[in-house]
């Protein structure tokens, strides 16, 4: 039986690589997701058969009570996916953290300093990945205030709490009879994810949400050094590595390190506002007006950001993109990196939008191609397309790769008004001679938009 | 060092790497998903929480097996259900749903 079992697990291990293989493409994508339920599956129904399993009510109550809690979290509006993704990393942390904490109490007094050590660097992980990722979910459901929380000698605190839980461990390596030490690390532990993740801003969430993506796919591959389960290793070391991957692209879109995330909030930083003060001169338009450029145009650029979320817009949006796309105008959408609160956000929102995923360029894909736009239409994004980020030394955002939105014949901006983006930062694309800016709220421009072309037509 | 942590952290090794390959191949139009999916998959982990939960050892990591089944079960039933509309939205333009 245990073989039979062993072998499911090394099936599973299968169907999870080719799941992430089929991934690589939408084409192939639906594919990958059914080999990995396969895959998931046969190994949770292998396990109930697993000899050392004899009391089956309440795992069997648990399960469905998992089940009744992930079916409503899968069910969610494509908006809130950023506090849903925050929350089920907070949901795997704790039980990789429950686990090793229950290996702990099975075992103590009898562990080896080797194995407390590791149970110890995965609880801890755990934990921490179990508040932060609690934070960010309170973040981005708006519940906790979005700006980041900073206080002086924030960073020297916070290294303290993780240097002090690590310190516990190590006492525990020597003494693992003493749970209260390990109460306390884990105590220590919990506290540090709080204030690993408050410092951080809204902007910074595409960043933080793929880090504890990657803190909590390590948690769960130590668990598995921890029981020695070659599964959780495998399941583990791709989840880690995914989120890794996604954290280094996200600190690369925004030019940044990533202790600079992590120990530099981006409020914080306010050069350059001299240049603020100065009276400059913004020419706006109305829907008719903006109408008449994009009926005029033969190729047209929509860059969306984190502001057509909130604005709930993108199903205007689309309406937009048909009603240009009638006229025979060329349409893609150019979408940054880090456009949104998680990797992939605005593709999301706009492919749920029925957009065609082919017309959904990434920045590197759409930069070449801003000099041949008639007409580049911003909707709710701000710093991702700063041409300062390319010119001025002094900016906060410089050399952080931008949409060259400023290179097409005609830049139009949705914006609620004139206030600084997130991070604080002007804008010298509003100034310029080419720019008209939109004023309104991004759903009811567009449909003022799309209604003035329906009309203007025919 | 123990024999076991060894052959772990050689397949630990292993699957980092081969997971950095498979996922810089995934398109960027994909992350969301990407994110969602390895999240059902990390929820693996709830077969480490049947048995800990099952060989009803003692009281405290019985119960705390038993949550930690729970959190993670609702991972993996959430995060493919999830994954699986993300992946139904995503239509090529060609193939134009009437």
């Amino acid at each position: 039986m245990q073989q039979l079992i062993d072998f499911s697990y090394i099936a599973a291990v299968v169907g999870f690589i080719l799941a992430l293989k089929w991934l690589s493409s939408p084409v192939s994508a639906m594919r990958g997701v059914l080999i990995g339920e396969i895959a998931s599956g046969v190994a949770v129904l292998a396990t109930l058969f697993d000899p050392q399993v004899t009391h089956y009510k309440w795992i069997i109550i648990t399960l469905i009570i998992g089940a009744a809690i992930g079916i409503p979290l899968g069910l969610v509006k494509m908006t809130a996916v950023p506090q849903r993704t925050a929350l089920s990393h907070a949901f795997g942390a704790l039980s990789a953290a429950l686990i090793g904490i229950g290996e702990y109490y099975v075992g103590t007094p009898h562990l080896t300093k080797f194995e407390m050590l590791e149970i110890g660097l995965e609880v801890i992980i755990g934990s921490l990945t179990f508040t932060g990722s609690l934070i960010a979910a309170g973040k981005l459901q708006e519940i906790l205030p979005q700006r980041p929380i900073t206080y002086k000698g924030q960073n020297v605190v916070s290294l303290s709490t993780l240097g002090a839980a690590v310190v516990l461990m190590l006492m525990l390596m020597v003494h693992p009879e003493y749970t209260h030490l390990f109460q306390a690390m884990i105590l220590v532990a919990l506290l540090f994810g709080v204030m690993l993740v408050t410092p951080i801003g809204g902007a910074d969430m595409p960043t933080v949400i793929s880090l504890l993506n990657s803190y909590a796919g390590f948690s769960a591959a130590l668990l598995g050094f921890v029981l020695n389960s070659k599964v959780l290793v495998v399941a583990g070391a791709l989840d880690g590595a995914s989120g890794f991957i996604l954290s280094v692209i996200m600190c690369k879109a925004m030019n940044r390190s990533f202790t600079n995330v992590l120990f530099g909030a981006f409020g914080q930083v306010q050069v350059s506002a001299g240049k603020a003060t100065e009276e400059r001169t913004v020419r706006s338009a109305t829907p008719e007006e903006a109408a008449a450029i994009l009926a005029a145009a033969n190729k047209v650029v929509i860059v969306p950001g984190y502001g057509m979320a909130v604005a709930q817009a993108q199903h205007k949006v689309r309406e937009l993109f048909d009603g240009v796309t009638k006229r025979g105008i060329d349409v893609k959408f150019g979408i940054h990196p880090v456009a949104g609160r998680m990797p992939g956000h605005m593709n999301v929102l706009l492919a749920e939008a029925d957009i065609p995923y082919d017309k959904l360029l990434d920045m590197d894909e759409i930069n070449g191609e801003f000099p041949q736009t008639d007409v580049a239409l911003v909707i709710g994004a701000n710093d991702v397309t700063n041409p300062a980020a390319r010119t001025d030394s002094s900016s906060p955002i410089f050399g952080m790769p931008i949409l060259d939105v400023d290179k097409a014949r005609t830049v139009m901006v949705i914006k609620r008004s004139m206030g600084a983006g997130f991070a604080g930062i002007e804008n010298p694309l509003y100034y310029m001679d080419k720019t008209l800016m939109l004023f309104g709220d991004a759903k009811n421009f567009v449909g003022a938009i799309v209604r003035e072309l329906a009309g203007g037509h025919e | 060092m123990p024999a076991d942590f060894i052959s772990s952290l050689f397949v630990f090794i292993l699957a980092g790497f081969l997971g950095f390959e498979l996922i810089k191949r995934v398109s960027p139009l994909l992350h969301t998903p990407l994110m969602s999916l390895t999240n059902a998959l990390d929820a693996i982990v709830v077969v480490a929480a049947i048995i800990i939960a099952g060989r009803h050892e003692t009281k405290l990591s019985t119960l705390l097996g038993l949550i930690a089944v729970a959190a993670s079960f609702s991972n993996m039933v959430g995060g493919f259900l999830i994954t699986d509309r993300m992946l139904h939205m995503f239509r090529a333009g060609k193939a134009k749903k009437p």
